[in-house]
């Protein structure tokens, strides 16, 4: 990691660590720890960590973007970090400037389209968007009509029709429906600029986020087995609970390698081709898989104790099985990258996986 | 907790790419002339010495070993490229691949000067074939119950006793050993073992086949009666094998070979499914595909930390544990995709026949070389847990 990527993800471990602590977060009832974490992250910089300065961001690099996400991840933050980056990030590829205060991207899914009408105003459902109901803007990626060229836009909250839902950890996952809204500022899409594009970048947000998560419940699952007397020993002396947990260290390598491997290579494409494709689909499958598996062994580890609101757990587990649902799922990307694959034909398969 | 788990996003450097483009060549031409077919898994059993000399003579075994040895002072990450290569194209390495990874490292670490000028040139050159001789009839994991005797005699060693599961000891023309030179204390279990270089096809060794359920006779047993070691064949210190075992373990436990074993069903089963795949055989192999992907990502990993000179005994344990349990579980998972695959498909008897040699070699691929619960016991001691 370079020097820069630690200042940055530094911060944001240190506003995390004082602001998120996740034993307290979840004794508080009435959710006032909100309000001080947005705040501190707010006077960091950090929301718009991937706008650049002369459009009302911080203008950290991707990679350093990426440092806090795996961050966000390990503390499983439940404000609209993720959401707020990745909105100012489309925006800034149309050096539209992004407003101040919380922001999600529409669509958040890559079956759902937001089009361009003959007027300039925007129509359109979006599902599952992470955080709508909290946000102040929206960041909208719109196609016209005949589902051509893309448009960034920049878009009031307000004026969009917003049916609450909750994911499986209890964040906002809402269904945002577009009729006719006059966007706050669009500016057509950079060349080569498709939605796949915005499904992936989200996907490898989604991916640290889960590699993250999944190294906290790695750690809270080894000091609870150093704990935990059964049978008159610890039971991270029992064999069946040290091989256990050597599985879920193992699902956390192979999500943090993943995830890792993808952030780096889209913090230093040049383009969009089959091998940033398959770095990026390939970390949301198996971090996906990885949640999985691995969240199933850190509840187990737990027993009974770990499946209850009380124990901090669920905080970390739920989160990471929910956000494999965001910007497509890994069986949604399964069928696409398996379709590329067979596309190149057997002889390119080699070859496209030693690229990288 | 203990030491949190790296595994850097590691970029294969350029020169590895041009050294990338050679082997590929380099094994086209071989699969022209017939030296191997590419599409016939990779036969334990099958030696092939002249690939091995072709192999030395183009520069990739002893990579990074010391020129005056024999070797060619390259980085870890340009083997890694070679050892890939290889792997996936079923090139015949069986008679180098022991030498190459394993042997020359113990030798060049641990073996007298005049034996290093003897023994290395001639593993970089691939003349010579190396069996590692660990397990025995009641010591297999645990690896410190060997009771193989080297009974101290003028000048050297006699040995008495039999390994057993000796990979290529038939074809080998030396092996690694550990023997039991003194008893385990009270205080050290572990203690009591050393370590030696044995010449094969010397009176007082005899190499019996053992016959495995894939059809081949790849492992052997090896029975020793007074067969005689001179002293300079003592491979570090007396009594202290287990001092030098595990360093080595990083080399052996992370490579491409740890994953790739039986990936080319892989690929024929993409050959079978042609290009429009239906949604179930496209989500089938896109996960397959993101896996190893995955895999190879942490084995480069592993690479570039070995490189950088650091022992990353936990990582590498982690990539050859879920490593081999992806390639044990690939072809069934083939299989099951292969089911729907079209009764026209032209490769559909290469695949069925891979996928039967690959189902009857699954088995081995969590045991050999540390098992399963050995590498999960080692992961767990790094987790701070034992």
């Amino acid at each position: 990691m370079a020097e820069s990527e630690n200042i940055v993800a530094e911060t944001a471990e240190k506003i995390f660590a004082d602001l998120a602590d996740a034993q307290t977060i979840n004794r508080d009832k009435r959710g006032e720890w909100k309000a001080p974490l947005w705040q501190a992250l707010t006077d960091s910089g950090l929301p718009l960590s991937w706008v650049p300065e002369d459009c009302g961001g911080s203008g950290a690099s991707l990679a350093e973007g990426f440092s806090v996400l795996s961050a966000a991840g390990r503390f499983a933050v439940a404000v609209p970090l993720t959401e707020t980056m990745l909105a100012g990030w489309l925006l800034a590829q149309v050096r539209i400037s992004s407003p101040g205060g919380e922001m999600t991207v529409v669509p958040a899914s890559p079956k759902d389209r937001i089009t361009i009408n003959a007027d300039g105003s925007l129509s359109g459902r979006a599902r599952g968007v992470p955080f709508a109901k909290a946000a102040k803007h929206f960041a909208v990626l719109a196609s016209d009509a005949n589902g051509g060229s893309l448009s960034m836009a920049l878009v009031d909250a307000a004026k969009c029709r917003i049916e609450t839902g909750l994911n499986l950890g209890g964040d906002p996952s809402d269904v945002v429906t577009l009729d006719k809204v006059q966007p706050v500022a669009i500016k057509p899409a950079p060349k080569g600029f498709d939605q796949t594009r915005l499904m992936l970048m989200g996907g490898v947000a989604r991916s640290l986020q889960i590699a993250g998560a999944l190294e906290s419940m790695l750690e809270i699952s080894v000091r609870y087995s150093n704990e935990r007397v059964a049978f008159e020993k610890k039971i991270s002396k029992f064999q069946a609970v040290q091989h256990n947990l050597a599985r879920l260290a193992g699902e956390s390598a192979a999500a943090l390698a993943a995830a890792t491997s993808a952030a780096d290579a889209i913090a230093n494409a040049t383009s969009f081709d089959d091998e940033v494709f398959l770095e990026a689909v390939a970390a949301k499958i198996r971090c996906a898989e990885a949640a999985e598996k691995g969240g199933g062994i850190a509840h187990q580890v737990h027993g009974a104790i770990g499946f209850t609101v009380e124990h901090i757990l669920h905080r970390y587990s739920l989160r990471a099985l929910a956000w494999r649902d965001d910007f497509g799922s890994e069986s949604y990307w399964a069928v696409e990258l398996g379709k590329l694959v067979a596309v190149r034909g057997a002889d390119e398969l080699w070859p496209l996986v030693a690229s990288r | 907790m203990t030491a949190a788990l790296r595994f850097d996003p590691i970029r294969l450097p350029s020169e590895c790419e041009q050294l990338r483009k050679e082997v590929r060549a380099f094994l086209a031409e071989e699969i022209a002339a017939g030296t191997f077919d590419p599409h016939q898994p990779n036969r334990e059993d099958t030696d092939v010495p002249e690939f091995s000399r072709k192999v030395g003579a183009r520069g990739w075994l002893g990579m990074t070993w010391p020129k005056k040895y024999g070797g060619h002072e390259r980085s870890f990450l340009e083997r890694y490229v070679v050892t890939e290569e290889m792997r996936v194209a079923n090139a015949p390495t069986r008679r180098f691949f022991v030498a190459d990874r394993q042997s020359g490292p113990v030798l060049l670490k641990y073996a007298p000067e005049n034996i290093k000028m003897d023994i290395l040139p001639r593993i970089c050159r691939g003349e010579i074939c190396f069996a590692i001789g660990m397990s025995e009839p009641n010591s297999g994991s645990d690896l410190f119950a060997a009771k193989t005797r080297a009974t101290k005699t003028d000048g050297g060693y006699l040995i008495n006793g039999t390994k057993i599961w000796t990979s290529s000891a038939h074809i080998a023309d030396y092996m690694i050993a550990i023997f039991r030179t003194s008893p385990p204390t009270k205080e050290n279990r572990r203690h009591g073992l050393t370590q030696f270089l044995v010449k094969m096809k010397q009176p007082g060794i005899q190499v019996n086949p053992i016959g495995q359920i894939t059809g081949q006779y790849e492992f052997n047993e090896v029975v020793f009666t007074d067969h005689f070691l001179p002293d300079d064949h003592v491979l570090g210190e007396v009594d202290g094998a287990w001092k030098q075992a595990t360093s080595e373990l990083a080399y052996e436990r992370s490579g491409p070979e740890r994953f790739l074993e039986t990936y080319y069903v892989l690929t024929e089963l993409v050959r079978a499914v042609g290009n429009n795949p239906d949604t179930r055989s496209a989500e089938g192999i896109g996960r397959l595909v993101a896996q190893v992907h995955t895999m190879r990502r942490m084995s480069v990993s592993v690479a570039g930390m070995l490189q950088a000179g650091k022992e990353p005994v936990v990582e590498a344990s982690i990539v050859k544990d879920i490593g081999t349990i992806w390639e044990q579980q690939l072809p069934h998972r083939v299989r099951e995709l292969a089911a729907f695959v079209e009764e026209t498909a032209t490769n559909r008897e290469t695949l069925e026949k891979q996928l039967s040699f690959a189902i009857k070699t699954a088995p081995k691929l969590t045991i050999q070389g540390g098992t399963t619960e050995v590498l999960r016991g080692i992961i767990a001691r790094g987790l701070g847990l034992r």
